[in-house]
């Protein structure tokens, strides 16, 4: 019995294994497509061994491309226009190609198999986006859920990125996750100093990433991060600008507060903070150093109801009731809100109903 | 049975196959592309022609298998296993050379190959010849049949789809939902074809 089932189990292994044989000679002769040159914006030559998907072939190469799915074709983002050798459009990418950007070369590079030579081009912000060692040198408890990590950048030792844009911080697989993950986090830092990256992270109750920044990752130790990434950045209009952003949605406004700083920047802006409790408020000191030194910006943190015990002398209520009170040129405004999705929702509702325009409301929300 | 009795009798399954017995419409395999790629006909059209080819390809490479290595081996009950793993290396293997000789054919079906790898019309498919004890004769005109009656099923849905884009569909009815309803509807229609061929 155990013999007879040894052997039928053996038969049908061989079976198994000599079609995959089959596969793999018949991958070796015919997939085969040999060397193959990608030219980036005529500027740089890229030699790849062919046959794999376009954007896996550039991530290896350390150009990071956006994607959301994976490389699956589902999301859409990983759009380049690809000039030479992709051959017509796939009925897969069709569903995420407008008129324009087919008319303009542009192809979902995951869909795209490298067969031959290729000529691309790449928008050079894509370009500044890769992998960087950092190392952590200071861990800062802000609130008792929220914290600010302060990542020096050790390869390499700089980073370009536009005040707003944010970076995927490397969770390496621990005892919670046996998987590598990333996390997308805003920088919070100030821009002046290229080399260190800041971020803000609330922590989220059995998060893989915040769970393991919170307890495992110590001052001192190595952190992978790549990027930057996103569109969330401060308009040049001189628009008076209203931010809206609590807990650690703080960490782009910041950002873009200290870039404002820093280039002398003179509009008129208002930043409405708002949190629970006292308690959770962090960084006033900072905001209202930011208001001494900023021409015309004013700082308004908002407790929804301070717990008993606490002395507090600002506004209270919800956020969107400060906004709605403390704005009173809606028309004019360009809006910037960060936070979650809840918070943004509501906020986008008030905004509107005070006449700002749906093309001057810019957000970045957790996901 | 001779020759000619057969030939016959699998001129019949064929008929059957694509009408009375619709592998899509009376038995509900092959659902998932079904509902995923039927927006469109020249989507429907690609897919359902690599349907048909895949189909009968692998259902007649599934009965030499059954009948020349699991049956002298007395391993029937390995045939699940077996069938997937032929279905699968054949696709991919179609794949390779399609995307290599051929890109005009690539653009067209190439892209969905792999999605057919998983669709159950094409296991199904071979479980039935099985089951039904149909001869090497009968199961070409079962395989051909089976994936015809596929394609016309996708065509005529994408078909309606396509008249429905711009109807006003209430909300909670939209996509997956109405396309169900319509699946439905189809499968009635075809029950009317099971007078034309009686117990096959």
């Amino acid at each position: 019995m155990i013999g007879e089932t040894v052997i039928s189990v053996l038969i049908v292994s061989s079976i198994g294994a000599a079609l995959a044989a089959v596969l793999v000679v018949s991958e070796h002769f015919i997939a085969n497509y040999g060397e193959c040159k990608i030219s980036i914006n005529e500027e740089r030559d890229l030699t790849v061994t062919g046959g794999g998907n376009l954007l896996s072939l550039l991530t290896t190469e350390k150009i990071f491309i956006p994607s959301a799915c994976g490389g699956r074709g589902t999301c859409g983002l990983c759009k380049l226009k690809v000039l030479d050798g992709a051959g017509t459009i796939l009925p897969t990418e069709e569903p995420y190609l407008s008129k324009e950007e087919r008319a303009a070369n542009v192809r979902l590079s995951c869909q795209i198999k490298v067969k031959n030579d290729l000529r691309i081009q790449i928008p050079k912000e894509l370009l500044s986006i890769r992998e960087y060692v950092t190392r952590c040198t200071k861990i800062e408890d802000l609130t008792h859920d929220i914290k600010l990590f302060r990542l020096q950048l050790v390869e390499p030792a700089t980073m370009d990125y536009i005040p707003g844009q944010y970076v995927q911080l490397l969770t390496p697989a621990y005892d919670k996750s046996p998987l590598e993950v990333y996390r997308a986090y805003s920088i919070a830092s100030d821009p002046a100093d290229k080399g260190i990256i800041d971020l803000i992270i609330r922590l989220v109750p059995n998060g893989i990433c915040t769970t393991y920044c919170f307890n495992y990752l110590k001052e001192g130790d190595e952190v992978k991060i790549n990027g930057p990434y996103g569109e969330f950045r401060l308009s040049t209009t001189d628009a008076p600008v209203v931010f809206i952003a609590g807990g650690s949605g703080m960490a782009p406004i910041k950002c873009i507060l200290h870039d404002m700083k820093n280039t002398g920047n003179r509009r008129e802006g208002v930043y409405f903070f708002g949190a629970n409790v006292v308690q959770e408020m962090f960084h006033l000191d900072l905001m209202r150093q930011f208001e001494a030194e900023l021409p015309s910006f004013r700082f308004v943190p908002v407790v929804a109801k301070p717990a008993e015990g606490e002395t507090w002398d600002g506004q209270t209520g919800l956020v969107t009731q400060a906004v709605q009170r403390g704005v009173k040129n809606g028309a004019l405004c360009e809006a910037y809100l960060c936070g979650s999705p809840g918070m943004i929702d509501a906020s986008i509702k008030v905004l509107q109903d005070l006449g700002v325009t749906n093309d001057r409301i810019f957000y970045d929300k957790f996901a | 049975m001779n020759l000619s009795a057969e030939i016959q009798q699998s001129f019949i399954v064929f008929i059957a196959a694509i009408f009375t017995q619709n592998i899509l419409l009376a038995y509900f395999l092959g659902l998932c592309p079904f509902i995923g790629v039927s927006r469109e006909i020249k989507a429907a059209f690609g897919l359902g022609l690599a349907v048909i080819f895949v189909l009968t390809c692998t259902t007649l490479l599934n009965w030499v298998a059954y009948h020349y290595v699991l049956v002298p081996l007395h391993l029937e009950f390995f045939r699940f296993i077996l069938f997937i793993i032929i279905i699968a290396a054949f696709v991919q293997f179609v794949e390779m050379a399609v995307e290599r000789y051929s890109p005009f054919l690539y653009q067209q079906l190439g892209v969905f190959l792999p999605l057919i790898t998983v669709n159950c019309a094409i296991f199904g498919a071979a479980l039935f010849m099985v089951i039904r004890e149909y001869t090497f004769i009968v199961t070409i005109g079962y395989a051909l049949g089976s994936g015809l009656g596929w394609f016309l099923a996708i065509m005529a849905m994408a078909g309606i789809r396509q008249k429905l884009a711009n109807d006003r569909i209430p909300r909670g009815l939209q996509g997956p939902g109405i396309t169900l309803i319509l699946a439905g509807l189809m499968a009635l229609a075809f029950i009317g074809f099971a007078g034309v061929l009686q117990g096959r």
